[in-house]
């Protein structure tokens, strides 16, 4: 018996691909761009997945196709072992809830804060208005923020408190994975680490589960018990936070790091000393897709496409990790 | 509950809301005041007309016809003076102004609500449905309307409906083009994405997220949409292809009196004066909307 222990992941991605039609310049041509590349990914009940990579690596879309928004062009999304789809759409909200970026667009500045938070509740017919205007009460002591500021509209707060509206309205319904897209990374240095602890208290309150995205791995290594690195529409390298440091082992964690360590905390992308700039992703290069960058990358590198390799407890796609591949073996 | 802190900076929230920070620019804006008040004026005297006019404005009187108006030696009993059929002008004048204003809300109304119903539609799906919008409103664009309302108005014959129906049928345009820009911007913002993940229908994101959003846009479309009504049935009517006689119109009014303009030019001047001074007022209620309340969407 697995008492207690679900079995299934509370939420998975199998073999997802996501291709966006795009139009270059008024007359252009229609051209295919994979923001998703066949991504397999398991998010399990009760951890935080930090998923970090550079702007336009697809990120987003990945949060988009978890919370139903998009769907994939291919491959499936798996609620606690169910087909994403089947699901009724009211059913998945409930369980599944964002936490945006901006929190200067994620409120609607005709509604006063109030209704913002107390939307879902309507939306689910949970409760009379009374006891909806309780809720929004209680979520607002919850996130730190006096019940006075139920009548206010959003363009009288500052951006922290934006940010703790959108996790009231987030949480409001009590759901179980909470999707954050770049929660902090528009907000004020000093503000983004008092949202950040209230994140962290929020979990073990509600035991949530998070998938945490972030373009900066200190945000992310701050939170997460898993990291997941994105590179150009692929996840290249999924490790324990706590091996971070020691123990990952593709070329693009360790230049992440690099960045990291430099004393820098800017609200920005992340400086990865990489030297030449992120490939456009209408027009991947070939084989590994980092190659063009990596200083480690050999003619194999640009011809094949490196396969995922168990390392730890989590995998790789390299060919300096991968005992099989050719060059190593010359080596 | 969390051992939370309360936000030090939470002493903030002191500001004004939406709601008086538009009032504080509304009543701090001339132009949107003057244009709003001298529009409410002729509505206010469009309503009351029957009260006002001192005389019955179909009622001719051949042996009084082409008095001067009070100012270049006329007589009280008729302010304004007569036409060539001897009815009083100024209480035409008067009823011209429930024709001008029934035309320019009830058409602007129309064609509102057929471009809103595209251009938001459009600017929300996108795709095969803006693709389809898009074709629409360039076939429009390519007809012009003047001559589009002559065809019409010189087969089915004029008269006050068919003017409306026809100007409420081709004034939309600028509602579609307008209302697809602002709907596609505010689409794009994340509380259009947190309402979806809520599992919002999408009447209801359209209703209570896109619209209020877009609202701004649309009233200040409507105001300019209302003036060009006024103006077109003003041609229509000078061309004696708009509203028919005796009904008091002002573009009418000016093509009666323009065989005379050499020697009274009253008859034609006093028309295209209140016709200049309703386009004038509405437009500058447009303008001051667009810069009252454009301002809150950008944060
Ligand atoms: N609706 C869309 N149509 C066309 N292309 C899109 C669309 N949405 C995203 N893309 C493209 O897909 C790629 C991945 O975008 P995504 O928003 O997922 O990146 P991200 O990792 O979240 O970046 P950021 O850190 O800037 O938020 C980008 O190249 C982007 O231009
Ligand atoms: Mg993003």
């Amino acid at each position: 018996m697995f008492d207690g222990v679900s079995a299934a992941p509370a939420l998975e991605l199998k073999g997802v691909t996501k291709t966006y039609t795009v139009k270059q310049g008024l007359m252009g041509k229609r051209k295919p761009l994979t923001a998703l590349r066949d991504v397999s990914l398991k998010l399990e009940q009760g951890e935080v997945l930090g998923l970090v990579g550079e702007s336009g690596c697809g990120k987003s879309t990945l949060a988009k196709i978890l919370l139903g928004l998009e769907a994939p062009t291919s491959g499936d999304v798996l609620v606690d072992g169910e087909r994403l789809g089947q699901q009724d759409r009211l059913a998945l909200a409930r369980r599944i809830q964002p936490i945006f970026q901006d929190p200067y667009s994620s409120l609607n500045p005709r509604k006063s804060i109030a209704d913002i938070i107390s939307l879902p509740l309507r939306v689910h017919g949970i409760g009379d208005s009374a006891s909806q205007q309780k809720a929004v009460r209680e979520m607002l002591d919850v996130v730190g923020l006096p019940s006075r500021v139920m009548n206010t509209y959003p363009s009288q707060m500052s951006g922290g408190q934006r940010q703790r509206v959108a996790i009231a309205r987030a949480l409001i319904m009590k759901p179980e994975i909470v999707i954050c897209d770049e929660p902090t990374s528009a907000l004020d240095v000093s503000v983004q680490s008092q949202i950040l602890n209230l994140l962290g208290e929020l979990r073990a309150e509600f035991g949530l589960t998070y998938l945490f995205i972030s373009h900066n791995l200190a945000v992310v290594e701050h939170l997460a018990t898993r990291v997941a690195v994105m590179y150009l529409g692929r996840i290249v390298e999924e490790v324990n936070a706590s091996d971070l440091f020691e123990a990952s082992a593709h070329p693009y964690t360790q230049a992440l790091l690099q960045s990291v360590l430099t004393p820098d905390p800017g609200l920005g992308v992340p400086d990865t000393h990489l030297g030449m700039a992120y490939p456009n992703p209408i027009d991947p290069p070939s084989g590994c897709a980092f190659h063009p960058r990596c200083a480690h990358a050999t003619d194999l590198c640009s011809t094949r496409a490196p396969r995922p390799v168990q390392h730890r407890d989590g995998h790789v796609e390299c060919h300096l990790i991968d005992p099989e591949t050719p060059m190593f073996q010359e080596d | 509950m969390a051992n939370t802190t309360v936000d030090p900076l939470l002493e903030d929230i002191t500001g004004p809301t939406p709601g008086q920070m538009l009032r504080r620019r509304v009543f701090g804006h001339q132009g949107l005041i003057i244009g709003a008040v001298v529009v409410a004026v002729l509505l206010v005297i469009a309503l009351l007309a029957p009260v006002l006019a001192p005389h019955d404005p179909y009622v001719q009187n051949l042996a009084m016809r082409m008095k001067p108006p009070v100012f270049l030696g006329g007589t009280w009993e008729h302010p304004l003076g007569t036409d060539h059929l001897g009815r009083d002008y100024l209480s035409r004048l008067i009823y011209g102004a429930r024709v001008s204003l029934l035309i320019g809300v009830v058409a602007a109304t129309i064609s509102g609500a057929i471009g809103t119903a595209m251009g938001v539609a459009a600017g929300y799906f996108g795709g095969r449905v803006d693709a389809v919008v898009t074709f629409l409103v360039n076939v429009r664009l390519a007809m012009p309307v003047v001559l589009v309302a002559l065809a019409v108005v010189a087969i089915l014959g004029g008269s006050l409906t068919v003017v409306i129906v026809v100007l409420g049928l081709l004034l939309w345009d600028r509602f579609a083009v307008v209302m697809r820009a602002s709907t596609r911007q505010v689409r794009r913002r994340e509380y259009v994405a947190a309402a979806q993940a809520i599992g919002a229908s999408t009447p209801r994101i359209l209703l209570t997220e896109i619209m209020p959003n877009v609202l701004n846009n649309l009233i200040v479309v409507v105001t300019l949409e209302m003036a060009h009504a006024i103006l077109l049935e003003a041609t229509l009517s000078f061309l004696g292809l708009g509203v028919q006689p005796p009904t008091p119109s002002w573009g009418l009014m000016v093509s009666e009196g323009k065989n005379m303009m050499l020697f009274e030019p009253w008859l034609v001047l006093i028309p295209g004066a209140v016709l200049f001074v309703l386009v004038l007022a509405i437009n500058l209620m447009g303008d001051g909307l667009r810069d009252v309340t454009a301002p809150e969407n950008r944060s």
